[in-house]
């Protein structure tokens, strides 16, 4: 205080900031990162705050293009460039992009908007010389011309082409030769690229590191030159079907460099195929072969060379008790460990693996039904350094097993127990993991709040909470929740029945909240939504379907204090013209699904969706379709906004229990 | 055996003599024949292919003097010739031009005259020799009547013609004055009929294709080896023979190199210039001359001997290789400094008469035949231009240096090959976005329209 006071003193004249030299507001404002509303409050105390603040940004995330020249030339110093919450980014803002920026601008993101083409990539890469990293994911429209253009840009280290389905092997051969100090290239999807446009990025590229090269119809014919590449760290072959164990076994040597391999969905390729491609690569660290070869003696035992392996994923395999067991048996540990939706995971494999893996860190079991509380007691008592469980759909494992992992593993940080048969005991014990951050509970029909406060209490440090269609949940664990996790960022109550405002009137204190979903709640009305709307100022998503008691008088606040909400679900809901229209105030608002509100007309549709400027997708019935003029839709989806038109009766709840015999009904 | 060696003697000892110095060889290779003549008729030497043909031509003559020592009077001049051909081409002509001042000496004019003397006085007691000992030596071979009368007739008329081109030569200013007669161009094209249908009806040709003095002699000397040729037993095989020692003795070096075959397993033929840019299709398969039918081929063929006038021999032109060891047969371009030139130090010969063709105007001459699809690629072959016309237009893999290929591929590994180069991108692809632009101005424009028709809309509403 005393130091204040001489500070105060001493900036009598002034701004007290003026003493601070900018590097240190620079530092404080790192500190402002959390809220982006934060940042704004910042610059609006004054000219200098400002200045500063406008000077320190690096990072851009715009949603609306139409502001892009003012606001690049508020921000200088911008870098990094996200525009992939702008829709339909085109020619023109690119040029301006490019012009401003210059040669500050080292990073943009064009993922998801597919609007621009050659001459703004070109005006980008000519004008921007300083680009190291570019995300084109999604340019479904883009041609070679584009990626020519690309190559232009001679310093660029990080490209993604995902989905970028027009663009062939002459547009990758080009990038090829332009941009010569690549590092990092994702070609998912890009279906036109064969061969040699591949070959030619391992023949020119030399400094690659990581390379994507999902689903694409490459054969072995590349593999010999990628396997050359001297820095060949991470390789994606996920889906790359036209790649066989003949081809693989041609090959002379692997790539020393290697650090991850995925070859996911790799039909063709077996253990023998698989040990070829690895020959050489003794430091692989990461192993997916989701959806692949089965996981037999053979393929464990061909893995066996592999000193460095740290993580193997092995979903959706076929595995073998044997295969389990010889994994388990690798004179090393691993740390993490994928078996999620394998088909012949029994307690017999499992628990010979896991005695043997005691340093594992991750664990995935995910529908592993045939596993029983006996492989829960191997995994808790070898695996006590787990920070990450997840075990939906076992259902074979009894309530018991749940208190074993409370008391056997408690680093865990998240832990997915959706649809399982935890109890109210096994929550309890599970409370003990003091460091859990994330815990799923979806369609636990055996927990109360009880069990829910017990977490409550002793998991502060919970962020995210999954408590879909656990129907034995109400006030009093949500409001324990709410009370012991400040940090809650995400919270799902959906077809909780009996959840009222008392619990949103609680979880209003957790002013981290982004991601609130309460679908089928029928008695929470719009005076909780409102209390939510006032104490979460960072909500993103809202998921209100099916709450009847929500209205119009919810939706005033939301538009007025959830200035960051970007998407919202009210169908079912009462909400009308009014809400909406009030709703469409939300400049954030991106996605919008208004299906069954029975107080919303034509007219009332047609002015929130002209008055939301920023949105890029409604949901809505057909039945408006014929009732709004064409002009409207052609007018709004030449703004960027795309409608998707459900045709789907009006649908009566069911009752929960009976959901949960669905479902089982279903799994036989 | 003596009396076949000097008779055939006499017949090249002549023409030798009178400064036209091809023996035999003449009828193996008789386009050249006719080139070498021009050399001599021109003095100047521009074309070093033609030089070449000397290198060849000479030294089996030379050595099959020596073998028979009584052909002392070229002897020298044969001596220093290969030398200075294999060394340089450029010394080759002033090595000819000595030799043939060497050859003006009246002592050898007396010589040959003396032996056409010779010649003549026992012409009937040739003709029946030759007639016995071909019986003796081809055994198995018919001959024909007429076609023995043929060619005594012929044998005469190349006496005559040897006479008088002998009598030439005794004269030089006379004989200078005859050389340059002649335009090059015309010479060949009067040359090659005479000698195509020479074997049926020599004489009548003969008043018909000499116009001058000149070709008439070399018809005539022509002629006259081939009477030899089928007078002398084994005329094919001593004269392989000799080329086979000729390549072991002076191309060595040249045949040394060669890739698959081992040096003088093969014999090395180099046809010139205008012989390879003639419009042939028939090769003949020993001496590589070309004729436009195949009718004339075949009367050529004859040329070669006996055993190509059955109508089997006919149908299977080399039979030849039942009865001798199988000579295989390279060829060499003339275009000096070419690495198919056999002179180059690392000569790869060219496997047919096809090939050569196809070689010294691929990379020798002047690319004339235009696509008339993109006006850009030019062919020297015309196969070439229609194998390019097939695919052109399809050629849509550019490279940023103008190079176009077919296949994918290709193009790809050209690039991965050099430096710099990158896949250059359609022109209509690059318009393509542009395109894409106004459709978005498009988009623009009618998002506009729409605007306004919902501006109606909501006064309406």
């Amino acid at each position: 205080m005393k130091r204040q006071k001489t500070l105060e003193t001493n900036a009598n004249n002034g701004n007290l900031f003026d003493l601070l030299s900018e590097e240190i507001v620079f530092t404080i404002l790192d500190f402002i990162d959390t809220n982006p509303l934060d940042r704004k409050s910042f610059s609006l105390v004054c000219k200098s705050f400002y200045i500063t603040e406008s000077k320190h940004r690096k990072n851009l995330t715009p949603l609306r293009q139409e502001h892009l020249p003012r606001i690049l030339n508020r921000y200088p110093h911008v870098n990094h460039l996200d525009l992939s919450l702008c829709p339909r980014i085109n020619d023109n803002s690119l040029n301006v992009i490019s012009n401003t920026c210059k040669d500050s601008l080292n990073s943009i993101d064009l993922s998801k908007s597919r609007f621009f083409s050659y001459n703004g990539l070109m005006s980008l890469a000519l004008n921007c010389k300083n680009l190291v990293s570019i995300d084109l994911s999604n340019a479904t429209e883009l041609r070679d011309s584009a990626a020519a253009a690309v190559a232009e840009a001679k310093n660029l280290e990080r490209l993604w082409l995902g989905r970028c389905k027009l663009i062939t092997d002459m547009g990758i051969g080009c990038i090829a030769v332009g941009c010569k100090k690549l590092r990092l290239i994702s070609l998912k999807w890009c279906i036109s690229v064969s061969d040699l446009g591949v070959g030619l990025i391992a023949v020119k590229c030399k400094e690659i590191r990581s390379l994507d090269l999902s689903y694409l119809p490459i054969t072995n014919k590349c593999l010999p030159s990628i396997l050359k590449l001297q820095h060949l760290e991470d390789i994606v072959l996920e889906g790359c079907f036209g790649i066989d164990d003949d081809s693989l076994a041609a090959l002379k040597h692997g790539c020393q460099s290697m650090k991850a391999l995925d070859i996911s969905s790799c039909q063709h390729i077996s253990h023998v195929g698989l040990s070829s491609l690895i020959s050489g690569a003794g430091s692989l660290q990461q192993l997916t072969l989701a959806y692949a070869c089965p996981v037999t003696l053979a393929l464990a035992n061909s893995l066996n060379r592999l000193s460095m392996l740290q993580s193997v994923k092995l979903d959706g395999c076929a595995v073998t008790s044997a295969g389990l067991t010889a994994i388990g048996n690798w004179c090393i540990s691993l740390s993490e460990l994928s078996l999620s939706k394998c088909l012949g995971v029994t307690d017999e494999g499992l628990s010979s693996l896991v005695t043997k893996n005691k340093d594992l860190k991750k664990l995935d079991i995910t529908c592993c039904r045939k596993i029983t509380g006996v492989s829960i007691a191997y995994i808790t008592n070898s695996c006590t350094n787990l920070t990450s469980l997840r075990m939906e759909s076992c259902t074979l494992v009894p309530s018991e097993a749940f208190v074993l992992i409370g008391q056997r593993c408690q680093f865990l940080e998240e832990l997915d127990l959706t649809d399982n048969e935890i109890d109210d005991e096994g929550l309890k014990s599970i409370s003990r993991c003091s460091n859990l951050s994330s815990l799923k509970l979806g369609i636990c029909l055996n927990i109360s709040d009880e069990g829910l406060s017990h977490v409550g209490m002793k998991c502060t440090k919970l962020t995210e909470l999954d408590l879909y269609r656990s129907a034995g949940i109400s006030d009093m664990g949500i409001i324990a929740i709410s009370r012991g996790c400040p940090g809650l960022e995400m919270i799902n109550m959906s077809y909780c029945i009996d959840i009222t405002d008392r619990s949103l009137l609680s979880l209003s204190k957790c002013s981290r909240l982004n991601t609130f979903e309460s679908r089928g709640c029928p008695l929470i009305t719009s005076l909780g939504l409102a209390a939510i709307a006032v104490g979460c100022r960072q909500l993103i998503k809202l998921d209100i379907k099916k709450c009847h008691n929500i209205g119009d008088a919810a939706m005033l606040p939301l538009a007025h204090f959830s200035q960051n909400l970007r998407q919202i679900t009210v169908s079912y809901s009462s909400v009308t013209d009014l809400g909406l229209l009030a709703l469409a105030s939300i400049s954030c608002l991106q996605s919008m699904t208004v299906l069954h509100l029975k107080g919303l007309t034509p007219s009332g549709l047609a002015a929130a969706v002209l008055a939301c400027g920023g949105l890029t997708k409604v949901k809505l019935h057909l039945y408006f379709k014929s009732l709004l003029p064409q002009p409207l839709f052609e007018h709004l989806e030449a703004r960027g906004c795309v409608f998707e038109w459900r045709d789907k009766e009006f649908q009566a709840e069911l009752d929960p229990k009976c959901y949960k015999l669905q479902w089982e009904d279903i799994a036989q | 055996m003596e009396p076949n060696d000097r008779l055939s003697l006499h017949a090249w000892a002549n023409p030798s003599s009178s400064c036209n110095g091809l023996p035999r060889k003449m009828s193996l290779e008789n386009p050249s024949f006719t080139n070498f003549n021009l050399q001599q008729q021109e003095q100047k030497w521009d074309d070093t292919s033609i030089l070449n043909y000397g290198i060849r031509i000479e030294p089996p003559f030379h050595e099959f003097n020596q073998a028979s020592e009584s052909e002392y009077l070229l002897s020298s001049t044969c001596n220093n010739q290969p030398k200075v051909l294999d060394q340089e081409d450029g010394l080759n002509n002033e090595a000819l031009q000595t030799s043939k001042s060497l050859d003006w000496d009246p002592r050898t004019m007396l010589n040959n005259l003396s032996f056409l003397e010779q010649k003549i006085h026992h012409l009937q007691d040739l003709v029946h020799l030759i007639v016995g000992r071909k019986g003796q030596a081809l055994g198995g071979h018919d001959q024909l009547v007429t076609q023995q009368q043929q060619l005594i007739t012929a044998d005469l008329t190349s006496i005559i013609v040897q006479l008088i081109s002998t009598a030439g030569s005794l004269l030089p200013s006379v004989k200078h004055k005859l050389s340059t007669g002649p335009p090059n161009g015309q010479l060949g094209e009067l040359l090659f009929p005479p000698l195509a249908g020479m074997n049926c009806v020599p004489q009548p040709q003969h008043g018909s294709g000499s116009i001058a003095v000149q070709p008439q002699c070399v018809t005539g000397s022509k002629v006259s080896d081939q009477c030899n040729q089928m007078d002398v037993t084994g005329n094919c095989g001593t004269e392989q023979n000799l080329s086979i020692e000729e390549h072991e003795m002076k191309e060595e070096e040249d045949a040394d190199e060669g890739e698959n075959l081992p040096p003088g397993s093969y014999d090395i033929l180099q046809l010139e210039k205008e012989e390879i840019l003639a419009p042939h299709t028939h090769f003949c398969t020993i001496c590589g001359k070309g004729f436009k039918r195949d009718a004339n081929l075949r009367m050529h063929m004859r040329g070669h001997g006996d055993e190509y006038k059955t109508p089997a021999a006919l149908a299977k032109p080399n039979k030849e290789s039942s009865s001798e060891p199988v000579i295989i047969k390279r060829y060499s371009c003339p275009f000096a400094g070419c690495k198919r030139n056999k002179d180059h130090k690392k000569f790869q010969p060219l496997k047919t008469i096809l090939c050569v063709k196809n070689h010294y105007k691929r990379t020798h001459c002047d690319k004339s035949y235009i696509c008339s699809r993109c006006n850009t690629k030019k062919f020297s072959v015309m196969a070439d231009l229609k194998t390019h016309e097939k695919h052109c237009g399809k050629d849509k893999w550019l490279c940023s240096c103008g190079t176009t290929f077919s296949r994918k591929d290709k193009l790809f590994g050209h690039i991965a090959l050099f430096q710099g180069h990158t896949p250059a991108i359609p022109l209509e692809e690059t318009k393509g976005p542009s395109v894409s632009c106004d459709k978005m101005d498009g988009n623009e424009a009618s998002n506009k329209s729409g605007k306004h028709k919902f501006q109606l809309w909501l006064q309406c509403w």
